[in-house]
């Protein structure tokens, strides 16, 4: 019966792939996130950005 | 399993492979100049579409940067420079490359036009086209122009980092493009006089093979001069300012020394201090564009407190 046999070097370059995939698309999904909170919480009009916009009226007064 | 499949599985990449795809080394410069252009455009980006708008320009620069790889793999084999870049090594397949090329120039462009502006994202697939379609398909392998072609690619950055911005082109970023554009040809080709390069091998035609290092000094000198019209006149804009003059003018007229330093040099007073001016001027001129565009966001730093500008 084969032996299963130590972690080949094959293993570790994949795993490293798949490890920096994995980040690449969390970063991803947190970059979507932050411009969306940028670009639709900075709209006056908006609800996200209601709150943003007051808070700019008093910094300015 | 057969023979063919374990071959396979030895060839698989690690993530290292592919982010050497993107040509890491020269994302710094696309990544520093962007930046600067971003900072010192009139008007206000949020800090975070200001950052993501930077990394899409750094993604779309890599993007073009695997696309350059997926074609010239047949070159990047023949020269010692380049030979263990991941498709000449095995490592990645040219299609693979091709694919990763394509996949994110289409992201970049789309998340960049999606986080700014259209033009912007115009601007930055104009450049990935301009690359791998004129520069390294079409004019590298063609005319022993190459580099300044190829200099206009990496010149970009700071313009689709302006126009990330304020959504438009104008005069001061197009001199931030021609400081980059002029400043490629004296920084290569002294870099061409000094360092034995297997281009011939390659059938890539550089100055120095076709036309001789003679003429290589010639057109040293004369792009040094465009150089320094640029430099100045870009110091003469609403982002120049009195800090960056003073440091521009020294900065000028140190490489204009050096160039015609380099001019009035013959190949055997070359050989026999090896190189050394033209090793220095090539030095040099890594420092002079760093300080440049550092000067432009002195500037702008200084600008609230009123000391920035002309004004």
């Amino acid at each position: 019966m084969t032996q299963i046999r130590a972690t080949h070097e094959i293993h570790g370059r994949r795993l490293s792939r798949n490890i920096g995939l994995g980040i690449v698309l969390v970063a991803f999904v947190g970059i979507v996130y932050g411009l969306t909170i940028a670009k639709v919480g900075t709209d006056p009009n908006d609800d996200l950005g209601a709150p943003w916009a007051q808070a700019q009226d008093k910094a300015a007064k | 399993m057969s023979d063919t499949t374990i071959l396979d599985q030895d060839r698989d990449a690690g993530f290292g492979d592919y982010f050497a795809l993107l040509k890491p080394r020269v994302m710094s410069l696309v990544v520093f100049t962007a930046f600067v252009g971003l900072l010192v455009a009139p008007g206000a980006i949020n800090p975070f579409v200001g950052l993501c708008a930077i990394l899409f320009i750094a993604v779309g620069g890599g993007a073009s940067g695997a696309l350059n790889m997926w074609w010239d793999a047949d070159i990047d084999a023949k020269m010692r420079r380049t030979v263990k870049r991941p498709i000449p090594a095995g490592k990645i397949e040219p299609g693979e490359a091709l694919g990763l090329g394509i996949a994110l120039t289409g992201f970049s462009v789309i998340m960049l036009f999606l986080a700014t502006n259209w033009v912007a994202g115009a601007l930055l697939a104009f450049t990935i086209f301009f690359y791998v379609v004129i520069y390294t398909m079409w004019l590298k392998r063609w005319t022993p122009q190459n580099i300044v072609i190829g200099g206009a690619a990496g010149a970009f950055p700071p313009m689709i980092g302006w126009a990330a911005v304020t959504g438009d082109i104008a005069l001061e970023s197009i001199l931030m493009f021609a400081l980059t554009f002029a400043w490629t040809p004296p920084h290569f080709w002294s870099l061409a006089l000094f360092v034995k390069s297997d281009y011939k091998d390659a059938d890539v035609p550089m100055l120095t093979v076709t036309h001789g290092r003679r003429v290589t000094r010639n057109h040293i000198l004369v792009y040094t001069f465009a150089l320094a019209a640029v430099a100045i006149g870009l110091g003469l804009t609403s982002i120049g300012g009195p800090a960056y003059m003073a440091v521009a003018v020294v900065m000028n007229l140190w490489f204009i020394k050096g160039a015609i330093d380099i001019w009035r040099r013959t190949d055997a007073d070359s050989e026999a201090d090896s190189h050394l001016v033209e090793r220095k001027f090539f030095k040099f001129s890594l420092l002079y564009l760093f300080v440049h565009f550092g000067m432009l966001l002195v500037e702008t730093s200084l600008t609230p407190f009123g000391l920035g500008g002309w004004s």
